[in-house]
C-alpha cells in the first residue's frame, strides 16, 4: 500500500511538474504563445467556453453519441464474443482477423460512412462502435475462456438452468476480463466519435476544436482540448475505481 | 433392509468417441451399502474421474446403468448427491458464507432455515472466523473446506469426492481426512472417495476398490475392518501397514502398465 501510495505521489508530482514547466516556458516567452498558451489560460478559457453555454448543444451531442456507441459496442461485442465462443470453427476463421483489426485505421472509412449514412449522428456512432466493439469481442472471448471447467461442472451438480449458470457462474467468473474490455471500449468510443467529428462532422466538441483550429482561435482550441482530456480521464477514472473495488475482493490482503 | 444398496453400478461401460476413441471404463459392477465409506484407488488415467462423473449423473454410461436409492440416473445429478471436486471450485467473487450458501440459492427453504444451515456447515468445517473472507484470502486447504461445506448444506445422502485433497500437503491431508471421517460419522451419509493416495484410502475407508489401468475395472476389493470411531492416529496400527502394502501389491502391476503406456 505504501508503495502504491509512493507511485501515486510520484505520478502527481511528475504531472504537476510538467504543467508548471509548461506554464513557466509560456510565460517567459521560451514557447511562443501562438504555439501553446499557458496552462492557466487553458483552464480560464475552458471555464469561459463551457460556462458561456454556447457549447451546451455540442457537448450534449458529443457525449450522447459516445454513450450510444459505447453501449452498442458493449452489447454487440459481448453478443458476438459469446457466439464466437460457442462456435470453435467460426472462431478459427475470425481469430486472426480480430488480432489484426486494430492495425486498420478505421477512420479512412468515414467518407464511405457519410456517403452511406449521411452527415448526422449515425456515421459517428458507427465509427465509435467500429473502434470499440472488437475490444469487447476480444475481452469477452478471453473472459469466457477464463471460466474454469470445474465451475461449469459445479453448475451442473447444482442443476442450474442455463440462464442461472450464466448469471451466477459465467458472468461473475468472466467479469474481470470483460471489464478490461469495457474500459478499452470507452476509450475507443471516445476517440472514434471525437475524431470523427474532427474530420468531417458539423457538430460536436471535435468539430468545435477543429473549427477553433481553422480560425486560429488558439485560446478556444486549447480550452476545449483540455475539457475533452479531463472528461476522458474522469470517465476512465470511474471505471478504474469500480474495477478496483471488484478486484480487491478477489485478491488476497 | 428392503434396500439392497445405496448406490449400484450394473455393467457400466464408458467409451469416449474419438478421435482417438477411448474405452475409458468398465465393465464395472459395484454395490455400496448405505452409510459405507468406500474409496477407489487406481493408477493415473484409469478412469477414476470418469467413474465419478457417471456415478454422480454428470455423464451417462455408454452402456449399463447406475442406480441411486433404487432409481436409475439419467444424465442429471439427482437430489441427495453432493460432489466435491479435485480442483478449487470455490467462487472467488463470493465470501465464504455466500459460497457455502450458494448450494441453497435454488432451494425453497425460508431465509432463516438457509442461514441456520449455512452457519452450521460453516462452523462444522471450522470456518466460522473466516465467514466473511473471500477465497483468495484463504489457504488451499481452507478453500477445499469451503467446497465441502457448500456440499454439506445440501444435506446429501451420498457424498462423492474426487481427489479432494490432491493439491494439499501431507499434514493438511491427514487433518482433512479426520474432518471427513467426522463428517461421515455425524451425517450418516454414504461417502465415496476417489484418491491416488493409498495411505489415505487405507486410513479412511471401510472398503477400498482397486482399479486396473485403462479401461478401468475393479481388480481387488479390500475390507479394512476399522471401527466406525477412528481417526488419523490409526496410521500407527500394524494393520494400517498391512492394508497399504496389500493395496500397493494389487496396484503395482497396473501402475507399471500406465507408465509403459506413457513412455
Amino acid at each position: 500500500m505504501t508503495r502504491r501510495r509512493a507511485a501515486l505521489f510520484v505520478r502527481i508530482a511528475v504531472l504537476a511538474g510538467s504543467v508548471l514547466l509548461l506554464e513557466i516556458c509560456c510565460r517567459t516567452g521560451i514557447i511562443d504563445p501562438l504555439t501553446i498558451i499557458p496552462p492557466s489560460d487553458m483552464v480560464a478559457s475552458m471555464i469561459d467556453r463551457i460556462g458561456s453555454g454556447e457549447l451546451n448543444d455540442s457537448i450534449a451531442s458529443t457525449f450522447s453519441t459516445i454513450v450510444l456507441a459505447f453501449v452498442l459496442a458493449i452489447g454487440l461485442g459481448t453478443l458476438a464474443g459469446a457466439l464466437l465462443h460457442r462456435s470453435s470453427r467460426l472462431r478459427d476463421v475470425v481469430d486472426p482477423l480480430l488480432a489484426s483489426y486494430y492495425s486498420v485505421p478505421t477512420f479512412i472509412f468515414y467518407p464511405l460512412l457519410v456517403a452511406l449514412l449521411g452527415l448526422g449522428k449515425a456515421p459517428l456512432v458507427v465509427l465509435g462502435v467500429l473502434s470499440a466493439a472488437p475490444a469487447v469481442i476480444i475481452s469477452t472471448l478471453s473472459g469466457l475462456d477464463s471460466v474454469s471447467p470445474v465451475l461449469l461442472k459445479l453448475a451442473r451438480v447444482h442443476r442450474l438452468s442455463p440462464a442461472r449458470t450464466l448469471r451466477w457462474i459465467v458472468l461473475p467468473a468472466a467479469l474481470p476480463r470483460l471489464f478490461s474490455g469495457f474500459k478499452l471500449a470507452l476509450s475507443y468510443a471516445l476517440i472514434g466519435v471525437i475524431a470523427g467529428e474532427f474530420i468531417l462532422s458539423g457538430t460536436g466538441l471535435g468539430y468545435a476544436i477543429s473549427f477553433a483550429y481553422q480560425s486560429f482561435d488558439n485560446r478556444a482550441m486549447y480550452g476545449l482540448m483540455l475539457f475533452v482530456l479531463l472528461i476522458a480521464v474522469f470517465a476512465n477514472g470511474i471505471l478504474y475505481v469500480w474495477e478496483g473495488r471488484l478486484a480487491r475482493r478477489r485478491s488476497s490482503g | 433392509m428392503n434396500e439392497p444398496s445405496h448406490v449400484a453400478l450394473n455393467e457400466v461401460v464408458r467409451h469416449y468417441d474419438g478421435p482417438p476413441a477411448v474405452h475409458a471404463l468398465g465393465p464395472i459392477d459395484l454395490a455400496i451399502p448405505r452409510g459405507e465409506f468406500f474409496s477407489i484407488v487406481g493408477p493415473s488415467g484409469c478412469g477414476k474421474s470418469t467413474l465419478l462423473d457417471v456415478l454422480s449423473g454428470l455423464s451417462r454410461p455408454t452402456s449399463g446403468s447406475v442406480q441411486f436409492e433404487g432409481r436409475e440416473l439419467h444424465g442429471e445429478v439427482p437430489d441427495g448427491i453432493g460432489v466435491v471436486f479435485q480442483e478449487d471450485a470455490s467462487l472467488p467473487w463470493l465470501t465464504v458464507r455466500q459460497n457455502v450458501g450458494f448450494g441453497l440459492r435454488t432451494s425453497h427453504l425460508s431465509e432463516k432455515e438457509v442461514a441456520e444451515r449455512v452457519d452450521h456447515a460453516v462452523s462444522f468445517m471450522g470456518l466460522a472466523q473466516f465467514a466473511d473472507h473471500y477465497p483468495a484470502q484463504l489457504s488451499g486447504g481452507m478453500r477445499q473446506r469451503v467446497c465441502i461445506a457448500r456440499t454439506l448444506v445440501l444435506q446429501p445422502r451420498l457424498i462423492l469426492l474426487d481427489e479432494p485433497f490432491g493439491a494439499l500437503d501431507q499434514q493438511t491431508r491427514l487433518l482433512m481426512g479426520d474432518e471427513l471421517l467426522r463428517l461421515w460419522r455425524e451425517t450418516g451419509a454414504t461417502v465415496l472417495l476417489i484418491t491416488h493416495a493409498l495411505d489415505e484410502a487405507a486410513m479412511l475407508s471401510d472398503r477400498v476398490g482397486v482399479m486396473s489401468a485403462r479401461p478401468g475395472r475393479f481388480i481387488d476389493m479390500v475390507e479394512t475392518g476399522w471401527p466406525r470411531e477412528r481417526d488419523s492416529r490409526i496410521v500407527s496400527d500394524p494393520n494400517f501397514g498391512t492394508l497399504t502394502a496389500r493395496l500397493w501389491t494389487s496396484l503395482r502391476e497396473e501402475s507399471l502398465k500406465t507408465m509403459g503406456r506413457a513412455a
